[in-house]
This record gives structure tokens, C-alpha cells and sequence, in this order.
């Protein structure tokens, strides 16, 4: 995602010129050794597992077992053919698309509430933020207590009105969206008033001149620039809201009626318990993976594809 | 992947100012924009009664707003104290749900320290690696630099627990099972992304000039370093030990999947665990306990350090 924009581009094309000046002054040994302990971490620690997760997607690797020899396209077939391989994927994108519109949607709104300057609006952004401080675990812990229908805030209005947040596949998918939209609202609206931040104010100025209404603005002059920020949050969102683990398996544990079982659970649940099938697991994450980065390049590509228009 | 990426926001790191968002007075010009009315800041202040009358839905609403993202912390801490049928605090105000908590199973100190330590050690990690990383990448030349910096945002594309599970048994098989200090270097790596273009940017913002004269006067790179270029590049070093601490105190995921002991649990696994104390029976006074104890701690990180918690946002190292 190159947003490099002009002023910026002569300033890095002049601290480029500046390195040119001194070629070579500091040898190259020196700067090996320094960044030795960066390689060490990304060879021993992201390199070796991912050479390691593709070999064990081939291989027959029980849990307790290690490796027993090859078992390659079956593990993979194993992988499609899991019963809950394609609810899950389906449930998996349903929530990546319904958390990444309204999570979009929201911080922008927010974005666009708080993005003047003044001591009201460094409150309530910094009340925006602060869900933010929080771990994803102890966010779904706290929303496991509010929608409890035992020691939640709403237990009397539960028990009087006869339903709950959890109890039913829907409601379960919609109150974890809730929960997820608490607490990244800050953290997206925090990057979206970075991006506001970028649009110059002579082309308001020029809007404003040419009798631009409020709507007709935002419609043709900021949501256009916003396109490299709204293109960075769509892909963390989505790739975050692919990846979904923790608030189900704190607050739904899959359920109710294994409803709300989502693509990482699957894996964990292959890989840890029960099954305890690695090679499977295994296969489940390459392809993971490889959806992952079909997905990203799909979406920048459309968001430049788009900007070219 | 634009490594320059608004490089004015840190050529003076000792300035706040530069970074806006939180600072009062850089979008007030702003608030001239276009009069388009949206709020107090594009007005003046209220003096009529028209004004104010204008005025109060606009402070209704975004007050609730700000009240619904606040609600639940503070619905959380106030219930934590109050009695509730199930729990260790019966009847009136008290600290039974946090008495609970302390006696969980190995105590509430073993989860405390295992936490504090995983995080100190992770922080400690990611700040020793991406500052001497850091320095490499912005000031020396390498054969492999390009690449190795590469692979380094790569990890942000790889899904977690596609690592997860080959370094479960790669941590196995080299005696780092159940082990704290395994979880603190997967966590290390997994900062790296964020750590290692956070202070290349740090450094690449401080002027050449300055490490340059020191060298002439015949320092070593190791002095320039920590003499002169490591009070330039602290504020980037704050942000990137935040981000880390926050990372690695909340994680939930590398311990689940690392730690089976139960004396080498962090905080988050064993609050989780407490659900389900016993037979199933939920016990929602001591959770509520537990998300206090691992909330606060954050929070108050974030409200002292908020500045620098936003700088992490405008450096552009998100642009991933």
C-alpha cells in the first residue's frame, strides 16, 4: 500500500540522496551483527515454523506422536471434508463482513464527531479509546458477565422479557460483534482521524467555495482521500475478523448448537482437543494462510483498481 | 510499504506537538472550516440561551455515546465490590470476589508474577532487538537488509495460529515446553512487525549529522549508539515497550496454546479457566475480580501514556 504522497516522496527521495553521500562508510560486518538478533528471532522463530506447519500439513503428526511419515493429500482432504469445515468458513465469513462494515462505518461517524480540537472532544476520544487498553480476553471475559443472564446488568430485564444474548445463533453472532465493535471503535476511528488528517483544508476551502453541501463534501471530497486509510482499515479489519478466536471461544465456545464456530477455533479444536490431530491442523492453517493472502491482494488490488478510476 | 511515511512526525521527537491528534491546538484552525456547524469547535462559544439551546442534544448525545464505551468498565469495577448470590460477597460491599481470586488454584500472586514476567521479558526483548535492529536497518548498508526487513513485516501476514502450532512443537522439542520465557519469545516475534518499523522510522528521523560528528571524534558505532543516538530515539523506544507490554499481558492465545501447567499460567488463561471452577458453575464475582485486576493495569498504562500510544498510529506502521 504506497500512499506516498509528493512532499513526502521528495523527502524521501532527498534522505536516499543523503545515504548516497556516504557509500559504504560503515561496514557492512557492523550492521550484520547488529541486526543479527532480528535474524535469529525471524529465522528460528517465523521462517522454521512455517517451513515446519507446510511439512506437518503433509505428514501423518499426531499430537503426543510426532511425526509418523507422510500422509499428503489426505490431510488436506481430511481438512475440506471435517464436518464443521464449511459452516465454519461460512459463519467465518458472514462475521468478517458484517464486523468489518459496521466496525468502518462506526469509527468513521466517530472519527468525523471528535476530529476538531477541543477539551469535549479530547474526552470523548479518549473515552472511545480506552476499550482499546484492553486485551481481547479480558474484553470477552467482561462481556460474558454483562450478557450473563445470572449476574449481568440486564438479568432482571432477561428474565421479565424472556430472552438472552447468547442463547440463540443469532443472538450469539450479534452480541460478540457488539462486543468486538466496543472494543476497536477507538482503534479504528484513531487511524481514520490519522487519514482525515492528511486531507488538505484548502480542499474543503475549494468545496466550500464552489457551494458544496455537508453531504455532497464528505461524498466527493473525503471519502476519496480516505481511500488508502479506508483500504488499510478494511484489510486489518478483515484479516483480524478472519482470524476471530478468542471472543468465541470465551464467550460462545461455539455455541449454541456449534453455531458460531469460527475457522481458528476449528483448527485449535483439530489440534488440541479432542482429535489432537497436528497434520490436520496443520493443512487447516496453510490453507488458511494461502486464503489469507488471496483474500489481501484481492482487496488492494479493487481499492486501487478504484482509485485509478 | 512506504517506510517514510510522514517522517515530519518524528524529525523532532522531543516535540509533542507534533503529535496532533492529541494536541489542543493544531486543528483548531480547522474548526473555520467551511462553518459547516458540526459542534462547539467549528463555533464560538455559547452566549445566548439559543446557543445553548442548540447546543444540548449535541452534548447529549455524544455524551451517552461516550458513557455506552465507558459503561461497561465501569459497571465491571463497581459490580466486582458488590454482593451477588453465588459469589464469595453475599451480602453488602466488599473485596470477597477479589479473596476468591487470590486462592484460584495456584493463587492469584503465581498468575501475577507469571504475567508480569512474560511481559517484562517481552518488552525487554522487542526493545533490545528493534533498537539494535532498528539502528542496522536505518544506518548501515548489508548484503540481505532489504530481505530480512521484508521478512520481517511477513510475519504480520502469517495468521497466528499458523505459527502457533509448529512453534508449540519446535518449543517442544528444544525443552521450552511449559515454559514462560518460550511464550516471551513468541511474543517477541510477533511484535517484531510493528517494533522494527517503529524505531527504523525513529531513526531514520534523527539526522545523519549528528551519529556522523560523533564518529569523527572517533566513537565507536556501539557509543554513538547508546550515547547519542539512544536519548534521540526514546520516544519511539516508549512506544514500542507500550505496544509490547499491552500485547503481552493480554495475550490469550500463545499461553493457551503453550502452557498446560497450571502454576505457569498468565492472568488471562487462568481468569478464563475460573469459569469453570466448580462443576460448571460460574462464578461471576470472581471473573468480574479477574477482568479488574487484568483491566487496570492497562488503562492506567494508556491513560499516562496516551500520547505515546497515539504515536504508534501516526508513524504510519500500521500501513503494513
Amino acid at each position: 500500500m504506497t500512499a506516498t504522497l509528493p512532499a513526502e516522496a521528495a523527502e524521501a527521495a532527498a534522505a536516499s540522496a543523503r545515504r548516497r553521500r556516504h557509500p559504504g562508510r560503515r561496514g557492512a560486518i557492523t550492521g550484520w551483527l547488529y541486526a543479527l538478533p532480528t535474524a535469529l528471532f525471524v529465522l528460528l522463530l517465523f521462517a522454521l515454523p512455517l517451513l515446519l506447519v507446510l511439512q506437518m500439513s503433509g505428514s501423518d503428526w499426531p499430537l503426543l506422536g510426532g511425526n509418523q511419515g507422510w500422509n499428503f493429500p489426505e490431510n488436506y482432504q481430511d481438512a475440506v471434508s471435517n464436518r464443521f469445515f464449511w459452516d465454519s468458513v461460512l459463519f467465518t465469513l458472514k462475521y468478517t463482513i458484517l464486523t468489518t462494515i459496521i466496525l468502518l462505518a462506526l469509527s468513521l461517524g466517530l472519527a468525523l464527531l471528535v476530529q476538531e480540537s477541543t477539551r469535549w472532544k479530547g474526552l470523548l476520544r479518549t473515552s472511545f479509546l480506552v476499550p482499546s487498553a484492553l486485551g481481547l480476553a479480558s474484553a470477552s471475559l467482561l462481556f460474558y458477565v454483562l450478557y450473563s443472564p445470572i449476574a449481568g446488568p440486564f438479568a432482571g430485564l432477561m428474565k421479565a422479557w424472556g430472552f438472552t444474548f447468547l442463547g440463540t445463533p443469532d443472538g450469539a453472532l450479534w452480541s460478540t460483534i457488539f462486543l468486538i465493535v466496543w472494543r476497536y471503535a477507538g482503534f479504528y476511528m484513531l487511524l481514520m482521524l490519522v487519514g482525515l488528517q492528511g486531507i488538505p483544508d484548502d480542499v474543503y476551502e475549494a468545496a466550500r467555495i464552489d457551494g458544496a453541501s455537508r453531504w455532497q463534501t464528505f461524498r466527493s471530497v473525503t471519502l476519496p482521500l480516505l481511500r488508502p486509510t479506508l483500504a488499510l482499515t478494511t484489510v486489518l479489519c478483515v484479516t483480524g475478523s478472519l482470524l476471530a478466536f478468542e471472543q468465541f471461544y470465551i464467550l460462545t465456545k461455539g455455541g449454541p448448537d456449534n453455531s458460531t464456530i469460527t475457522i481458528v477455533q476449528l483448527i485449535y479444536s483439530v489440534a488440541f482437543q479432542g482429535q489432537n490431530d497436528l497434520g490436520v491442523a496443520g493443512a487447516l492453517s496453510v490453507i488458511v494462510l494461502l486464503a489469507l493472502i488471496v483474500i489481501n491482494i484481492a482487496q488492494i488490488r479493487a481499492f486501487n483498481r478504484k482509485a485509478e478510476d | 510499504m512506504t517506510t517514510t511515511r510522514r517522517p515530519s512526525d518524528e524529525s523532532d521527537p522531543r516535540s509533542d506537538s507534533t503529535i496532533a491528534i492529541v494536541a489542543p491546538e493544531y486543528r483548531a484552525s480547522r474548526g473555520s472550516r467551511g462553518g459547516r456547524g458540526r459542534g462547539p469547535g467549528t463555533r464560538h462559544a455559547p452566549t445566548s440561551f439559543a446557543g445553548i439551546a442548540v447546543r444540548t442534544p449535541y452534548w447529549v448525545v455524544t455524551g451517552g455515546l461516550a458513557l455506552l464505551f465507558l459503561y461497561p468498565l465501569i459497571w465491571t469495577a463497581i459490580s466486582s465490590v458488590s454482593p451477588l448470590p453465588g459469589t464469595n460477597q453475599v451480602d453488602g460491599w466488599g473485596f470477597g470476589n477479589y479473596a476468591t481470586l487470590a486462592n484460584y488454584q495456584a493463587g492469584i500472586w503465581v498468575y501475577l508474577f507469571n504475567s508480569t514476567f512474560v511481559s517484562l521479558l517481552t518488552v525487554l526483548l522487542t526493545l533490545v532487538i528493534s533498537l539494535l535492529g532498528g539502528y542496522a536497518f536505518a544506518r548501515f548498508r548489508f548484503p540481505g537488509k532489504d530481505l530480512l526487513f521484508l521478512s520481517t513485516l511477513a510475519i504480520l501476514m502469517v495468521p497466528y495460529t499458523t505459527l502457533l502450532i509448529p512453534l508449540y512443537v519446535l518449543l517442544n522439542a528444544v525443552g521450552l515446553s511449559n515454559s514462560l520465557v518460550g511464550v516471551a519469545l513468541v511474543l517477541t516475534m510477533f511484535q517484531l512487525p510493528f517494533s522494527m518499523f517503529m524505531m527504523r522510522i525513529s531513526f531514520e528521523a534523527v539526522p545523519r549529522e549528528l551519529d556522523e560528528a560523533a564518529m569523527v571524534d572517533g566513537c565507536s558505532s556501539w557509543r554513538v549508539l547508546w550515547q547519542v543516538l539512544v536519548p534521540a530515539v526514546k520516544p519511539g523506544l516508549i512506544t514500542v515497550g507500550l505496544f509490547a507490554f499491552l500485547a503481552a499481558w493480554n495475550d490469550f492465545m500463545a499461553p493457551l496454546i503453550l502452557i498446560s501447567d497450571t502454576n505457569r499460567m498468565t492472568l488471562p488463561l487462568a481468569i478464563s479457566n475460573l469459569r469453570g471452577q466448580v462443576q460448571g458453575v460460574v462464578d461471576y464475582g470472581a471473573t468480574e475480580a479477574g477482568v479488574v485486576v487484568l483491566a487496570l493495569p492497562c488503562i492506567l498504562l494508556f491513560l499516562i501514556l496516551q500520547r505515546h500510544y497515539v504515536r504508534g498510529f501516526m508513524s504510519g506502521a500500521f500501513k503494513g
